[in-house]
């Protein structure tokens, strides 16, 4: 196996790093030894088939899981993270795969779901247009933020997850598939936004199957594969390498089909 | 080829922060606001439509029955009897917001009397004394359920069974043998339970706040929105309710000031869920509760301590159950065996759930205890003047109940067909 390991874009001590992480459930063990490191101004990308434990990986890092074993460096001090408060203490703001919204609520209560202004006295208007000026940075189709989130389509749900994540000025923003339901132009935001967050010095781990997205953004490209790291990529490799590197093998389904598609035209030019 | 202007969009006010969308269509007049209304109905979004409706069906066929019925002092009783369970009823909607449920409230309230009768009558202990203790006892019960809930993961209506046994045992074990203490009458906290009516002056005052308080929250809100440019309601709708209110009310209060008045004990009810109103949607912990009872790990996420929510939930169940079993035994002046006995369990779940909270969490309002025990209560009453025996009045209020539920459930088809949760 091929892979390359460029040069961190920064220099300086990574905001977040991981060593030897390990998370099991039961007999299943999601991760293994996973090592990563997310410097300030640096967008990660996680890659890794269906079931690779990206999401596992970025749920241990928000505080949903706790890691088996292993350990977490934030700014270079050690952490445990015994619930999502703490990494959100911590300034690690994440959009789940899931989206984790609750339905019965609005779209601002879901915005500023735990971090409300004025616990005794709530105040809706300044929630109101802070939703309002988060919304409108992602460009946002959303025709009332007083509706339920029941009623929004899956993209606006996770324009909403998103916009949530950027409410605490956090140090780090986790996606998880944060494009998988967003049309063209939102995902065309998420993108800028991804640029601007970087722009403002903070890390970005984003997974994603779009590997267009992925080399769009990314510094590194992280790929996971059964649990495990198996390579770190910068964002010019080749595609055959990339997916070599999540499939496991130089013969795979993608590779497979490039081949029949080319066998294909290949034998069509002869005919005629 | 020529294209008619965007009419929709040249009329609306083209900068406000909210109204960016023009698919959406705004109620702006008092009929757009109307028509708006219908429109939730139909989704399943019934708000308090059923029990007002069920109000009427049900005071239409008691009044036609037994003209007593309807009568301003039967009314006054009926508001005496309505703030003991209802109080209760207070409680069981905390425990519903999450989807949870409290079956021991009857058994806990029956202890909270039997408190009073013993801590206060039998051994001198002086009155707010003894109502701290039996409050602090439900406290307690209710930290257990919580942990049994949060630590052991325990189903609630399982743990709260097993209460409503042991509690019963508690309360029968606190009675002795002699099974029941008489409070003193003349002494003013019977009187509270039995007679205390507010003075006329008082009673017509006291209905006005509530329009003086929609009036100045709604032209506060109104000005601070116009100012960050958001869209505010019109003025006619705000002036319309406050009106309607106020004239609701007032009518109301002088019609039960044709009997003996409003009770102080109705109003000590009345303060509660207003309190509760309060703390369910304006406050970090209310909106903590309902997002809880909506997705609990999505809350988990969020941030929220869910155990510290469950907590507060089971433990102010409790508390309300107990202060329930307190004022009953000043409205019965008695502390027996058979306090919170028979139907009171049934009565104050049903009360919440009539009123409109969600069986299924994450769904409901203080007002549901309010509007679901009057409900509850004018059945009782109606079928004991109609000289119905208790069994037939378990079978019409279960019965009643059971239409509720349905209500509900149906409901709930119909919000998530229509998007609205
Ligand atoms: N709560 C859980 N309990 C048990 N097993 C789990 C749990 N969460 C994840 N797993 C297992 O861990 C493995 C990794 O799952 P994970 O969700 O991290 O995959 P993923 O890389 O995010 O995949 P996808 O691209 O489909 O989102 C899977 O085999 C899954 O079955
Ligand atoms: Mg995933």
């Amino acid at each position: 196996m091929t892979s390359i390991s460029p040069e961190p874009a920064s220099r300086a001590d990574p905001i977040l790093s991981l060593h030897k992480v390990s998370k099991n459930f039961g007999a299943v063990s999601a991760l293994t030894d996973i090592d990563l490191e997310i410097h300030a101004g640096e967008v990660v990308a996680l890659v890794g088939d269906n079931g690779a434990g990206k999401s596992t990986l970025v749920k241990a890092l928000a505080g949903v899981h706790q890691p088996t074993s292993g350990s977490i460096f934030f700014q270079g001090r050690p952490v445990t993270m015994n619930g999502p408060s703490d990494a959100l203490d911590l300034g690690i703001a994440t959009v789940f795969q899931d989206l984790a919204l609750c339905e019965n609520l609005d779209v601002v209560a879901n915005i500023f779901l735990g971090q409300e202004r004025n616990p005794w006295h709530l105040d809706e208007v300044a929630m109101e247009v802070r939703a309002w000026t988060l919304l409108n940075e992602l460009a946002a189709r959303i025709p009332s933020v007083r509706d339920v989130v029941a009623s929004l389509s899956g993209g606006q749900r996770q324009t909403v997850a998103i916009a949530r994540s950027l409410l605490l000025d956090p140090k780090i923003i986790m996606l998880d598939e944060p494009t998988a339901a967003l049309g063209v132009a939102q995902t065309a935001e998420v993108l800028n936004l991804v640029e601007r967050v970087r722009e403002k010095g903070l890390g970005v781990i984003m997974i994603s199957h779009n590997m267009e997205d992925v080399r769009a953004v990314a510094d590194r490209i992280v790929v996971l594969r059964l649990g495990r790291n198996n390579g770190v990529f910068s964002p010019d490799a080749s595609n055959e390498e990339l997916v070599g590197a999540i499939t496991g093998a130089s013969d795979n389904a993608v590779s497979r089909r490039t081949g029949r598609i080319a066998e294909h035209m290949a034998s069509g030019k002869n005919s005629t | 080829m020529t294209r008619e202007p965007n009419t929709e969009a040249a009329a609306a006010p083209a900068t406000l922060l909210d109204r960016g969308d023009s698919r959406v269509a705004h109620a702006n007049s008092v009929g757009g606001a109307i028509s708006a209304f219908f429109d939730r109905v139909r989704a399943g979004d019934l708000g308090s439509l059923p029990v007002i409706v069920g109000l009427v069906i049900i005071w239409t066929v008691f009044a036609g029955l037994n003209p007593v019925f309807l009568s301003p002092n039967n009314l006054v009783n009926l508001l005496f009897d309505c703030s003991t369970v209802g109080v209760i009823a207070l409680g069981i909607v905390c425990v519903l917001m999450l989807g949870e449920i409290d079956l021991s409230v009857g058994s806990m309230s029956g202890v909270g009397s039997a408190l009073i009768g013993v801590l206060w009558v039998n051994q001198g202990v002086p009155l707010i004394l003894a109502i701290t203790g039996a409050l602090t006892l439900g406290a307690v019960i209710g930290s257990v359920y919580a942990l049994l809930r949060t630590r052991l993961g325990m189903p609630s209506f399982v743990s709260t069974l097993a209460g409503l046994l042991a509690l019963l045992g508690l309360q029968l074990y606190l009675l002795g043998s002699t099974g029941s203490i008489n409070l003193p009458y003349g002494s003013g906290f019977v009187d509270f339970g039995q007679l205390l009516i507010m003075p006329a002056w008082v009673s017509y005052t006291l209905p006005l706040l509530p329009g003086l308080a929609i009036l100045s929250k709604g032209l506060r809100t109104r000005a601070q929105r116009r100012s960050v440019n958001l869209s505010a309601g019109s003025i006619g709708a705000l002036v319309f309710k406050v009106v309607v209110a106020t004239v609701v009310l007032e009518a109301i209060v002088a019609y039960l000031n044709q009997g003996r008045g409003v009770p102080w004990m109705f109003g000590l009810f009345v303060l509660l869920v207003v309190v509760m109103n309060y703390a369910l949607t304006r406050t970090k912990w209310g909106r903590s509760m309902t997002a809880v009872g909506g997705n609990a790990e999505a809350a988990r996420r969020a941030g929220i301590n869910v155990r510290r929510i469950y907590l507060s939930a089971f433990v102010l169940c409790s508390i309300f159950a107990t202060l329930g079993g307190v004022l009953s035994s000043a409205r019965l002046a008695s502390a027996s065996q058979q306090a919170g006995t028979g139907d009171v369990n049934l009565n104050a779940i049903a009360a919440a759930v009539i009123g409109g909270t969600s069986l299924f969490g994450g769904r409901g309002s203080a007002w549901s205890a309010l509007l679901g025990i009057i409900v509850i209560q004018s059945i009782a009453n109606g079928l004991t003047l109609l000289n119905l025996s208790s069994s037939l009045r378990y079978m019409i209020t279960g019965g009643v109940l059971a239409i509720a539920v349905i209500v509900d459930s149906l409901a709930r088809q119909s919000r998530v067909s229509h998007g609205r949760a």
